[in-house]
């Protein structure tokens, strides 16, 4: 019973955390594009744009939900949701952080810890396919349905690669739960590199890595894997008949899975929420140090301000952050938070690598994409697995 | 139904028995039905209903085989699912049709 | 508690299976019958077979489903029409016959097994990736080369089959 009750609080915390930050992942996307591009990006609803999710969730909840005549009205209201719900599951076997112990009562920092943990991302992601899959079908319309179908042929082609580079770490930790598979990574090797699983011994999965992230970018239908669902091909794909809440449901789920698709590669092999070096050479004073600076930028800029609003902004920013650098540094605070903080600075780096990318790349073509998939990715991960049983079983 | 055994737990025999159920339906539908696509649905309807049975006499007997030779019925089920597909879209370009009441004839 | 799953589940998979057989457009039998997969996954997972249980999802309805799905939409099939040669025998026998069948086969079933054992969930989790993975690489090494060969001539079929024909 108390178990019951503590999960559902869990379950209460993560999906408000996690709403949220999908909703600001989108500000931190266009930011960064935005900057990357040498322009501010949303700058004027709130300090800095901040504001802006929330506008853009008022303007999708309160546009005219048009439901065009033609369609299959059951698939075509299903899919949506189909694509939010596999999208969420995924995130309930995610471990954040380590066992915490709050008024008396210990937890997991996970929803469910399944010994099958792995396993269940694979399958919850097999089955993402069919929100797109059926969304271009039902919207009763060439451009869509082709969307749909482009998307739905990527989005199988790249899991074969995809599970075939999570192979290869996974025989030289032994497990599939992704709490045992993250603590497999603890320690340190020669006294300072950590043991994650892009340095590990028999073999460093650095290749698993590299297949890995790409296999993402096109699981998750992002640039340079986004044909299918681009703007300026094919009409927008698969949603373009869909309107306010409906396609905001499948950006969320876009967002979503790119957060899975995240947390899974810190989790397999940038050894989850381990710090970099050991804490005995002060790796818990990076929390304090990083948050300490970013407060003193901010109040840097908030003296010399580029624009009269500045001026009260940037300096409540500043105080934010000293005061989350004073959280780091409390020493009651550290075993719990400081897990959390590693992990989310290592999601937090993949999530911009993805971004970073998108502002960056052009886009594939089809056939491209496929040729990719099947031609180089498919044999480069075979063998990365070969050679990694091979070298794992001549060390055992 | 009176003789029902102990509540705290679920009898294998149940197991065997939505097997048997979900094996019928698969039977009845590709009798029944003309649609080719559909009918090889039914095919794994009845594919699925045999693993459950496995499935649950590998855990009567506490073995592991069970679960082997489901695993071997999946495997075959998808490569018969692959050709299968491949054949319909062969007789599909051909006849234009998918009902199997109408693929009647040895020559065009 | 396990019996209330159970029926929950069973339920859930003898709704899908008559769905799979009664609708008309093979796209909702298709999702039907990824219903009965779904079910039929989680009482694997409660008989202890986990990895077979994600297995099921992963291949059976994530891939094998999809391509049905893939196939029906390329096809552009549509809804079966309903023809009126319907026999009156079976209009009225057909449901009631089919209900006495099943009674007389769950009583059958009642009279075989009476002794056969009560199934607790989680009584048995012998279903690991470890347990299987060692059982397919030492007793049943050869069926698994096997299966690997037919997963490769069924490769070369459908590319044979699916393929323009060069004129």
């Amino acid at each position: 019973m108390v178990f019951f009750i503590i999960t559902i609080i869990k379950l209460a915390i993560i999906a408000f955390v996690l709403l949220t930050a999908l909703a600001y992942l989108q500000w931190v996307e266009r930011k960064v594009i935005a900057h990357v591009q040498v322009r501010m990006g949303p700058s004027r609803v709130g300090p800095h744009g901040l504001l802006q999710p929330l506008a853009d969730v008022i303007k999708l909840i309160t546009k005219e939900g048009v439901i065009p005549p033609h369609v299959n009205k059951f698939f075509y209201l299903g899919a949506p949701f189909l694509a939010v719900f596999m999208a969420l599951i995924s995130i309930s076997v995610i471990p954040f952080g380590t066992e915490v112990t709050l008024f008396g009562y210990t937890t997991k920092m996970q929803l469910a810890d399944v010994n099958v943990g792995l396993l269940v991302i694979l399958a919850v992601s097999s089955m993402g396919v069919y929100g797109i899959a059926l969304g271009g079908w039902a919207s009763n319309n060439k451009y869509s349905l082709l969307g749909g179908l482009r998307s739905s042929a990527q989005m199988i082609s790249y899991e074969l690669p995809l599970s075939l580079a999570l192979a290869s770490p996974l025989l030289i930790m032994g497990t599939l739960s992704l709490r045992e598979i993250a603590d497999a990574q603890s320690g340190f090797q020669l006294g300072f590199i950590p043991k994650w699983a892009i340095f590990s011994a028999p073999f460093p999965q650095i290749i698993s890595f590299l297949i890995f992230m790409i296999a993402a970018f096109a699981e998750t239908n992002r640039i340079p894997f986004d044909l299918p669902e681009a703007e300026n091909e094919l009409v927008a794909g698969f949603h373009v008949e869909y309107s306010s809440m409906k396609f905001a449901a499948f950006f969320m789920a876009e967002y979503a899975n790119m957060v899975t698709v995240c947390s899974v590669a810190t989790l397999l092999f940038l050894g989850g929420w381990h710090p970099l070096w050991p804490v005995a050479y002060g790796s818990n004073f990076v929390a304090p140090v990083v948050l300490f600076i970013a407060g003193a930028v901010c109040i840097y800029h908030g003296l010399n301000p580029a624009r009269p609003m500045d001026k009260y902004t940037l300096p409540a920013f500043g105080v934010i952050f000293f005061l989350l650098a004073a959280l780091m540094a409390f020493p009651p605070v550290i075993p719990v938070l400081m897990p959390l903080f590693w992990f989310l600075a290592k999601v937090g780096f993949l999530l911009f690598v993805f971004i970073w990318i998108r502002a960056t790349l052009p886009r594939f073509r089809y056939d491209q994409l496929m040729g990719f998939a099947w031609k180089f990715l498919f044999p480069v991960a075979v063998l990365n697995l070969l050679v990694t049983g091979f070298l794992v079983a001549l060390a055992s | 139904m009176n003789g029902l055994p102990v509540p705290n737990g679920v009898p294998i025999s149940w197991f065997l028995l939505l097997s048997a159920v979900l094996f019928a339906l698969g039977v009845a539908g590709f009798i029944i039905r003309r649609n080719i696509l559909t009918v090889f649905m039914c095919i794994e309807l009845m594919l699925n209903a045999v693993n459950l049975t496995f499935i649950a006499f590998a855990n009567q007997h506490r073995q592991v085989s069970g679960q082997i030779f489901t695993f071997f019925v999946m495997v075959v089920a998808a490569a018969e699912a692959a050709v299968g597909l491949a054949i319909i879209l062969t007789v599909f370009k051909n006849r234009e049709t998918l009902n199997i009441d109408e693929v009647n004839t040895l020559r065009n | 508690m396990d019996l209330f799953f159970f029926l929950l589940f069973a339920i859930i998979a003898v709704v899908c299976g008559v769905n799979v057989i009664a609708q008309r457009h093979p796209i909702s039998s298709a999702l039907s019958l990824i219903g009965v997969m779904g079910s039929l996954a989680v009482l694997y997972l409660l008989l202890g077979a986990a990895f077979i249980a994600t297995a099921q999802i992963i291949v059976y309805a994530g891939a094998v489903m999809v391509l049905f799905v893939f196939v029906i939409m390329l096809l552009n099939a549509g809804a079966e029409e309903r023809t009126g040669r319907r026999s009156l025998i079976a209009q009225i026998f057909g449901i009631p016959a089919l209900i006495g069948l099943l009674g007389v086969l769950c009583y059958f079933v009642q009279r075989w097994f009476p002794n056969a054992g009560v199934v607790n969930f989680d009584a048995w989790q012998g279903g690991s990736a470890q347990n299987i993975g060692y059982s397919l690489f030492t007793d049943y090494l050869l069926p698994f080369e096997v299966t690997s060969v037919l997963i490769l001539i069924a490769i070369l079929g459908a590319i044979v089959l699916a393929r323009k024909e060069l004129d």
